[in-house]
């Protein structure tokens, strides 16, 4: 160790903290990953029912989010090469900026469910329950995929804001920001879900 | 390997690699606006596979990191395919 002021913690492992965080992740993906193969399975059953199922969903918004996430994804590793060149300012920006992604992802899936819920179509209304099989499911799994994906996209954004703030108190600086990278890497997988929930439900038809 | 002399990825190849993301994407919307029965879903699923490919490499820094990550994650992906396989030969000769 140099004679710099830089405390280096006893028990400090960063390897073992990614390591943890990666083994975290492998579970969510897994989650998700039964869930899409439960979407393949039906879809293989009610073809005809999932295709106009579909064709509900507004490939605009879906394309907004889309681009909304990936540049989200963007800014967020930019951060931790912005902390990695001592650059506090622009790591708090990128942060900043992500955080907002994240907010903007939120008002548009808000909108868009807004826009089902209106129409009667949501999760145990009558209407659903009228559906034939194939469109029940179609929107059971639509609501429960895109539900569970806001909630992990929900707890991105806190993870992020703690890092914000931690950035901010200095407790995050340039030799030791684990945390705002294990916060990265779960605001990836959010992206990376959303990199197959999209094809998967407003474009393959 | 400690963070000190961890990899810095540059500005640049972050916004590299976005431009591809969202070329791929594009591209997807494209490919799915024809209908080619199997093909369209084959497809998409491939860029999609690249996609994630870019993200797990650049984003999520893998590129840079240790064999053991790099071997682990790639058996999840594995493990997930195996659990595909396997769902699928069961439902197809049920």
């Amino acid at each position: 160790m140099s004679e710099h002021n830089t405390h280096i913690d006893e028990h400090r492992d960063d390897e073992a903290s990614k390591l943890g965080m990666w083994l975290f992740i492998f579970t969510e993906l897994l989650l998700f990953g039964g869930l899409f193969l439960v979407y393949s399975i039906f879809r293989a059953q009610y073809p005809a029912n999932f295709h106009e199922s579909s064709l509900e969903l507004s490939v605009t918004i879906g394309v907004i989010n889309t681009v909304v996430l990936l540049f989200s994804s963007m800014t967020i590793a930019m951060s931790i090469t912005a902390i990695q060149k001592k650059n506090k300012k622009l790591t708090l920006a990128l942060i900043g900026v992500t955080i907002l992604m994240a907010f903007i992802f939120l008002v548009n899936k808000y909108f868009e469910w807004g826009h089902k819920f209106e129409h009667g179509l949501y999760p145990g209304s009558e209407l659903m329950q009228l559906l034939e099989r194939g469109h029940h499911l179609y929107f059971s799994l639509y609501f429960f995929m895109t539900g569970l994906h806001a909630l992990h996209i929900v707890i991105g954004m806190v993870l992020l804001v703690i890092a914000y703030v931690k950035v901010n108190k200095g407790s995050i600086k340039h030799d030791k920001f684990v945390f705002l990278e294990n916060g990265a890497l779960y605001w990836h997988l959010v992206d990376l879900i959303w990199i197959f929930l999209f094809p998967l439900l407003y474009l393959i038809s | 390997m400690d963070n000190n002399g961890s990899h810095i990825t540059e500005y640049k190849v972050l916004i590299r690699i976005l431009f591809i993301l969202l070329l791929c994407t594009f591209i997807t919307i494209e490919i799915t606006s024809f209908d080619l029965a199997a093909f369209t879903v084959t497809a998409a699923l491939l860029i999609a596979g690249f996609k994630s490919y870019l993200v797990l490499s650049y984003f999520m820094h893998l590129k840079y990191e240790s064999l053991l990550l790099r071997i682990l994650v790639s058996m999840v992906f594995l493990l997930f395919f195996v659990i595909v396989l396997i769902t699928f030969i069961d439902y197809s000769f049920r």
